[in-house]
C-alpha cells in the first residue's frame, strides 16, 4: 500500500505508515539522526494532509513493530478495548482531532474512550495538533491515582522532591529534603536517584526517608529510583519500599536494553501491591520515559521518536502507576536540540499519555550542551501547568548536583502554583497547614528557617 | 565572584550549619516566591561557564606544549566538522575522518592513549597529559603508542583509532558533559580489543577526574589495575568490573556520562 497527498499541484507519496508518521512529525534532531523525518517543510505538511485522511482503524490492522517479535505490540493489540473504541471507530485521524477539540469530548467521555485508543493513534493525532490543541484537550482529562494521597485532581499540582547527592550522603539528602518540604514540595513523591546501584545503599536511603516520613506523619510516598531488580531485592530483604521505579521504553528490544521485560515489571508490581503500604490506594508503580530512548538503544524499528515514545505509555498503563513522568530534556541535543523542541516534546508526551489514561508528570529539564536555559523551563512549566500536568519535579535551586543537569527549582513550582492557583495534593496541603508551614489566611507558604519548625529535626 | 555556590545568608541564619552537608543550592531564601537577584545571577554565571566549556575548542598547541621535548603526539579529527554538527550527530563523532585515518601509523602497540575533547575541552586540556605521563610511569614493559589528540571526539572514536593503529587496548581520556558545579571533569574509558561498533558494556570507566574529584594519581593507580587485569583476563567491561576490588573513593565508576540513558 502507500499514502499520497496532493499539495500545491504536486503529489507526495509515502510508502508506509511508519514513514508517513515520521515525515508528519514536527522537526526534531533525533529524527534527523535516525535518518527519518521530513526533508522539507512542504513535504512535512503534505504528510500531515495524508495522515489526516488515515482511518483510525488502520492502526489496528497495521503493526508498526511486528506482533510476533515484540511483546509491547502484543500488549497493545491484545488489550485493545473494541467497545471503548466504538464511538470513534469510524473516524479518520483528522476527524479525531476535531472531535477531541469539540465540546462533546469532555473529561468523562475522554476517560471512557481511553482503553480504545492505541499509542499509535494518539501519536498520529498529536502530529496534526498545535501546541494549544495539545494543552486544551489534555486539560480536560484527569487521571487520578492514590497511595497515601491523591494525585491528579482538578485544581491541584503535585511535585516530586528530588534531593539527590553525588555520594548518596544521608545528611546531605536530608538537608535537601528539608529545604523542599519548606517550599511545599514532595506530595507526588520524595524520590532519590542514587549515585550507585548498590542495594545496601538503597536500603539505607529508603530507611532514612521512611523514618522521616513516619516521624512527621507526612502523607506522601518515598522512593529510591534504582533498577526494578534491585527494588525486588530490597523488598525481599524487608526494605521500606513504597513505590517500584523503572525507566521504560516503547519496544521489547529497548526495554531489554534497560534490562527489563513485562514479566519482571509484573513480578515487581505484584510484590509491591502485596506489601499494602498505601493508606488510601494501591497504585505502586513509578515510571520514567522520554523521547529518544528507543533510538539510543538501537531499538526504534524505524519509528520516529515520538511515535515509539507513546508505546511506552501502553507499558505504563498496564501496571496502574501512581506516577509517570517524561524526562523530556535530559537525553540531550542529539534528540531534542533546543528549547522549542523540548517544549513541543513535553506537550506531546503529556497529551498522549493523558489521552491513554496515564497519570503523566514531567521533569522540565535540559542539559548544558542543549540550546536551552531557565527561561525555556519557565515557559514550559506554565504551559504544562495550564495543560493540567499531574506533577513536576523540583531540585534545590534547579541544579541537580548528582546528575549534572537543570530542572525546576522549588521556587519555580511554588511560583507556578500561585500564578495558576493550583494546590498540592489535598492530604499533603492539610499536612502543610497542620505543621504550620502553610498560612491559610494569606494563601502562602511561610518563610521559615530550620530552627523555626519542628521539621528542622530532620537534620539532627 | 564565586558563581558556583549560592550566596550564604547573613551570619546567624540556621542554614549556615547545614550548608556543609551538600553542595546543593539549599537554604537560599526568597523574595516572595522568587529567588533573589544574587542567586539568579550566580546560577546564570555557572550556566555560562558550563556552556563555554562545551563550546570552547581544544587548544592543541598548548596541549602539545605539555609534552616532553621530542615526545610525539598525533592529531586526528572525527567526521564531525564543527561543534553544532558534533552535538547533533554523535555518530559522526565516533568515526575518524578519512584524512586522519590515513595518517595513523600501525604498530604492535599494547595500548594507545587518546586525549579527546568530548563535551569539555578544558577538562582534557588540564588532565590528559598529566594522566598519560603518570600511566607511562606505571606501565613498565608495555608497548605504549604515541599520544593521539582527537577533536570533535566521542568515546567510541577511540575504537576507530585503535583499529587503525593495531592497538590491543585503547584508553580514551575525554571531557565529560559539564554540570553547574563542575565544568572541567574528565572521564577515562578503557576498552580491550576494541572494534568499530563495540558496545559500551565492553568498556570500563573512571569518571569525575578533576581538582575537586578523583585526583590524577588516584585515577592512574586505578587505571593501571584495570589495565593489568584487562590484559590478564583478555577483556574489559562488565566481566572486569565484577572482579574489581571496592575502592571507597571511587563512586561513579561504570556510568558512562556521555551516553547516559534518559532514565537517569
Amino acid at each position: 500500500m502507500g499514502f499520497h497527498a496532493s499539495f500545491c499541484g504536486e503529489t507526495y507519496s509515502f510508502p508506509d505508515l511508519a514513514t508517513l508518521l515520521a515525515v508528519a512529525s514536527p522537526a526534531r534532531s533525533g529524527d534527523v539522526l535516525a535518518g527519518l523525518g521530513a526533508t522539507s517543510d512542504v513535504q512535512r505538511i503534505a504528510a500531515r494532509h495524508a495522515l489526516a485522511d488515515v482511518p483510525l482503524a488502520t492502526f489496528l490492522n497495521t503493526a508498526l513493530v511486528p506482533y510476533e517479535e515484540d511483546e509491547v505490540t502484543r500488549l497493545i493489540i491484545d488489550s485493545h478495548d473494541r467497545a471503548a473504541f466504538a464511538p470513534v471507530s469510524h473516524m479518520t485521524v483528522g476527524d479525531f482531532r476535531d472531535w477531541l477539540l469539540s465540546h462533546a469530548a469532555d473529561g468523562p467521555t475522554l476517560a471512557a474512550v481511553a482503553p480504545g485508543i492505541t499509542p499509535e493513534m494518539a501519536a498520529a493525532v498529536s502530529k496534526i495538533m498545535r501546541n494549544q490543541d495539545l494543552m486544551a484537550v489534555a486539560a480536560r482529562i484527569r487521571v487520578i491515582t492514590r497511595f497515601r494521597n491523591t494525585i491528579g485532581l482538578s485544581g491541584c499540582l503535585a511535585s516530586r522532591l528530588q534531593p539527590n547527592h553525588p555520594t548518596d550522603d544521608l545528611k546531605g539528602i536530608a538537608a535537601s529534603t528539608l529545604d523542599g518540604l519548606l517550599y511545599g514540595m514532595g506530595d507526588a513523591v520524595i524520590g532519590i536517584n542514587p549515585a550507585t546501584d548498590n542495594v545496601e545503599t538503597g536500603m539505607a536511603l529508603l530507611d532514612m526517608l521512611d523514618h522521616a516520613r513516619r516521624r512527621f506523619d507526612i502523607p506522601t510516598q518515598t522512593c529510591v529510583l534504582t533498577h526494578v531488580t534491585n527494588t525486588i531485592e530490597m523488598m525481599n530483604r524487608g526494605g521500606a519500599v513504597d513505590l517500584v521505579f523503572q525507566s521504560i521504553a516503547g519496544t521489547q528490544k529497548a526495554n531489554e536494553g534497560f534490562g527489563i521485560n513485562l514479566s519482571i515489571l509484573k513480578e515487581a508490581h505484584d510484590a509491591a501491591r502485596g506489601l499494602h503500604r498505601g493508606t488510601i490506594g494501591n497504585n505502586v508503580m513509578y515510571f520514567e520515559t522520554g523521547q529518544g530512548a528507543a533510538l539510543s538503544a538501537g531499538a526504534h524499528h524505524g519509528l520516529d521518536q515520538q511515535t515509539v515514545e507513546t508505546r511506552a505509555y501502553a507499558v505504563a498503563r498496564a501496571f496502574d502507576p501512581l506516577l509517570v513522568n517524561t524526562v523530556v530534556g535530559f537525553i540531550g541535543p542529539e534528540y531534542l536540540y533546543d528549547g522549542k523542541q523540548i517544549t513541543r516534546a513535553a506537550l506531546e508526551d503529556h497529551f498522549c499519555a493523558k489521552l491513554l489514561g496515564v497519570p503523566m508528570g514531567c521533569d522540565a529539564c535540559y542539559t548544558n550542551h542543549a540550546e536551552a536555559d531557565q527561561d525555556d523551563m519557565d515557559n514550559l512549566m506554565v504551559l504544562l501547568g495550564v495543560a493540567g500536568i499531574s506533577f513536576l519535579i523540583g531540585v534545590p535551586g534547579a541544579d541537580d548536583i548528582m546528575l549534572n543537569y537543570q530542572s525546576l527549582s522549588f521556587h519555580d513550582i511554588m511560583t507556578l502554583r500561585h500564578m495558576l492557583r493550583l494546590d498540592p495534593a489535598p492530604e499533603f496541603a492539610a499536612w502543610l497547614e497542620r505543621m504550620g508551614l502553610y498560612d491559610a489566611k494569606t494563601g502562602r507558604m511561610r518563610e521559615l528557617s530550620p530552627g523555626q519548625t519542628r521539621l528542622g529535626q530532620l537534620i539532627a | 565572584m564565586d558563581t558556583k555556590k549560592p550566596t550564604p545568608l547573613p551570619p546567624g541564619d540556621a542554614w549556615d550549619g547545614l550548608r556543609h552537608l551538600t553542595r546543593a543550592r539549599i537554604g537560599i531564601g526568597r523574595s516572595g516566591n522568587a529567588q533573589r537577584t544574587r542567586d539568579v545571577l550566580a546560577f546564570q554565571g555557572a550556566h555560562a561557564l558550563a556552556r563555554d566549556a562545551v563550546h570552547t575548542a581544544l587548544d592543541v598547541a598548548a596541549l602539545r606544549a605539555q609534552l616532553a621535548p621530542g615526545e610525539e603526539a598525533q592529531l586526528v579529527t572525527s567526521s564531525a566538522p564543527d561543534r553544532p554538527t558534533y552535538l547533533r550527530r554523535p555518530d559522526l563523532g565516533r568515526r575518524l575522518d578519512d584524512a586522519s585515518r590515513a595518517h595513523l601509523h600501525a604498530g604492535a602497540w599494547d595500548v594507545v592513549f587518546v586525549a579527546g575533547d568530548g563535551l569539555s575541552a578544558v577538562a582534557v586540556q588540564n588532565g590528559a597529559v598529566p594522566l598519560y605521563h603518570a600511566m607511562r610511569g606505571l606501565l613498565a614493559g608495555w608497548s605504549v603508542a604515541p599520544l593521539v589528540i582527537a577533536t570533535q571526539a566521542r568515546v567510541a572514536l577511540g575504537d576507530d583509532i585503535a583499529v587503525a593503529m593495531g592497538a590491543r587496548m585503547v584508553v580514551m581520556m575525554i571531557g565529560e558533559r559539564p554540570g553547574l558545579s563542575v565544568a572541567d571533569s574528565m572521564g577515562v574509558y578503557l576498552t580491550y580489543a576494541p572494534y568499530v561498533g563495540c558496545p559500551d558494556s565492553a568498556r570500563n570507566c573512571l569518571s569525575n577526574i578533576h581538582p575537586h574529584g578523583l585526583s590524577i594519581p588516584q585515577a592512574a593507580d586505578r587505571l593501571a589495575w584495570l589495565m593489568r587485569e584487562a590484559r590478564r583476563l583478555s577483556l574489559t567491561g562488565v566481566g572486569l568490573k565484577d572482579a574489581a576490588p571496592q575502592h571507597g573513593h571511587i563512586r561513579h565508576e561504570g556510568v558512562p556520562p556521555l551516553e547516559k540513558d534518559h532514565g537517569k
